[in-house]
């Protein structure tokens, strides 16, 4: 009980002071570890400031003293706490070549899922462009892909024998705006886990459609070497980089649903989160590279790049990420701390 | 943790101690979203005019570098700043509101990332609609960003502890040497009365000054039913500076309050 309630604040005003020096400077700088004496100190203040809270209000103390209090309680809490590993430096290339290619594999069939999502939806946008003639508007996503398939490589292999260039003095900014747009639609991707994993399989299959409907329109008009050396090139890994941000969609949901786990929903939430931002880094990177290909590479057909060039360039680079994909980070030491939560980066 | 009133989370420590955080509101919320998208859209635009006066620069390169610079920024801002200023944007800063892990710890990268992340679901179809639906319906106040990565956004409270009353500006206490009536001050005095006096002198600045005078002249009326100082030492004392004196005798013994030292093992700078 206080008698003197102004007493007990004089009292303790110190030490309340004293903490929230320390609390500065552990919220303002990059803390480094305390010594056990400091630990020690901190741990005293934080519970002679919840006492002081304690008895402050059950004396219906000045309600100022006690919001003052309450507050340093609240940021001493989050102090004491806590336990984590102190913040790891951000390290992008251990980032993608150790951390987000485990993350993948760890992660396997979410991956499987969102690749067979999408050929769901590629085998229905083939079917339907193949027994569905009056579908190709609606199925084709740009309107440019509306021209016939033969009459358009026709057009623009005979532009670019005269040696028109498609995108004279634009290729910087259209590598951009493909990298960002495709960043962006695989961000979606990933954040339609939210919703328990439906927008992430609506999406996915759309994408698919799209893509079975195209690829079917030049097969069935017999460019399939065009079809390849156009798509290829920036396809092989712009496609699966779509496919990871689905599967993140689907860690995601698969966090949020918890089926079959004894955790909770927190606890999953919390494990997710890391294996998402992983995987979110290792797709933002493969679309950069998939943007800057299709800009400077994949516009640009027989003759000035001959179809078989491009076709083995997607065929490297397409081994290349599984190389990637599947030995990133193995020969690291598989029990790293920081890999599955990665809270701490 | 518990949800006390739509505007109060409850957090109860390991030790049994319950201490509550303000969650801050959709208006407040919004306010700070408008102003970070004026500050990224002020830096485009910043951006914009400075390449602009490089001739050097293709007009390609230059296309590419905003293109480039409005996503990072649009994406990376309220990223960066959240992680670098402990939950805060410029325009959460504000407001005077904050991002915070939901059981009361510090943030993680990966909240702060994962809450960032999800805006396009929470900015669905229009000006945050859904995530704005999804925030009021919670009692949390929590967008689907906030869910996914269990964040709330806070009010800030950090207020200083008032000061307790002091002598500043005024002159001695003319009453506090009159040591046998101060003595029977303290011993009539109501606790109740006291404290109201107390906290009337502290919240002076906030009160509209007729209300002002007006308790100051009850409360001093009270105190001086009990007690009767010779007329020397209460002449020309306004009701506010009588009830200074009274309250310095009741809760300071007359002389101004000492804080004590305490005797604690170790001081970390």
């Amino acid at each position: 009980v206080i008698l003197d309630a102004d007493r007990f604040l004089a009292n303790e005003r110190a030490a309340w002071e004293e903490l929230e020096r320390i609390l500065v400077v552990r919220e303002n700088n990059a803390p480094s570890p305390l010594t056990v004496a400091e630990l020690e100190r901190l741990h005293y203040l934080y519970l002679r400031a919840a006492s002081g809270l304690a008895r402050l209000r059950s004396n219906s103390g000045d309600p100022a003293a006690v919001r003052h209090v309450e507050s340093l309680v609240a940021r001493a809490y989050a102090e004491v706490h806590q336990s984590r590993a102190p913040r790891a430096r951000f390290r992008p290339v251990r980032l993608l070549t150790q951390d987000f290619p485990r993350a993948f594999r760890r992660h396997f069939n979410a991956f499987l899922l969102s690749a067979g999502m999408t050929l769901a939806g590629a085998a229905f946008g083939g079917a339907a462009l193949l027994h569905l003639p009056n579908s190709r508007p609606a199925l084709m996503p740009m309107a440019t892909l509306l021209e016939k398939p033969t009459a358009r490589v026709a057009r623009e292999e005979s532009t670019q024998a005269k040696g028109d260039d498609p995108l004279r003095n634009q290729k910087s900014a259209f590598a951009a705006e493909l990298m960002t747009h495709n960043i962006q639609v695989a961000i979606l991707t990933l954040a339609m886990g939210v919703t328990w994993g439906a927008g992430v399989v609506v999406l996915l299959f759309y994408n698919g459609v799209t893509l079975g409907a195209v690829i079917c329109d030049y097969l069935r008009d017999g460019q399939a070497a065009f079809v390849m050396g156009w798509l290829m090139p920036h396809g092989v890994i712009e496609i699966p980089a779509i496919l990871v941000g689905g599967q993140a969609g689907f860690v995601l949901a698969a966090a949020l649903v918890g089926w079959r786990s004894r955790e909770s929903r927190r606890r999953r939430m919390a494990q997710a989160r890391g294996e998402i931002a992983f995987l979110a880094a290792g797709m933002a990177a493969m679309l950069v590279w998939a943007g800057i290909v299709e800009a400077f590479v994949s516009q640009y057909h027989q003759p000035v790049l001959p179809y078989g060039f491009k076709i083995t360039l997607g065929a490297v680079e397409l081994l290349a990420l599984v190389a990637w994909l599947a030995r990133g980070g193995s020969a690291a030491r598989t029990s790293d701390p920081e890999a599955p939560n990665g809270a701490a980066r | 943790m518990t949800v006390l009133e739509s505007s109060l989370v409850e957090i109860r420590t390991g030790e049994g101690v319950t201490f509550t955080l303000p969650l801050a509101g959709p208006a407040s919320r919004f306010l700070a979203l408008s102003v970070d998208v004026g500050v990224v859209t002020a830096v485009i635009l910043c951006v914009q005019s400075l390449i602009g006066l490089i001739p050097a620069v293709p007009a390609d390169v230059k296309t590419a570098v905003l293109v480039i610079g409005w996503f990072v920024l649009n994406i990376g801002y309220a990223i960066a700043l959240e992680w670098a200023w402990g939950g805060a944007t410029i325009g959460k800063k504000l407001l005077g509101i904050r991002v915070a892990d939901a059981r009361g710890f510090r943030l993680t990268f990966s909240q702060v990332l994962i809450r960032n992340l999800l805006r396009p679901v929470d900015s669905l179809p229009v000006f945050y609609l859904a995530g704005g639906a999804v925030m009021l319906c919670g009692p949390r106040m929590q967008r689907l960003g906030d869910i996914a990565a269990d964040t709330i956004v806070l009010r800030n409270t950090g207020e200083p502890l008032a000061a307790l009353p002091g002598n500043e500006g005024r002159r001695i206490n003319s009453m506090a040497s009159h040591r046998a009536l101060a003595a029977r001050l303290r011993q009539k005095a109501d606790p109740v009365a006291s404290r109201v006096a107390l906290d009337a002198l502290r919240r002076r600045d906030s009160m509209e000054s007729g209300a002002r005078v007006r308790l100051f002249g009850e409360l001093a009326a009270g105190f001086r039913s009990l007690v009767e100082f010779p007329e020397e030492s209460t002449l020309h004392l306004t009701d506010e500076q009588y009830l200074w004196n009274v309250v310095e005798i009741i809760y300071g013994n007359g002389s101004p309050v000492r804080q004590p030292q305490l005797e604690l093992p170790v001081k970390i700078a």
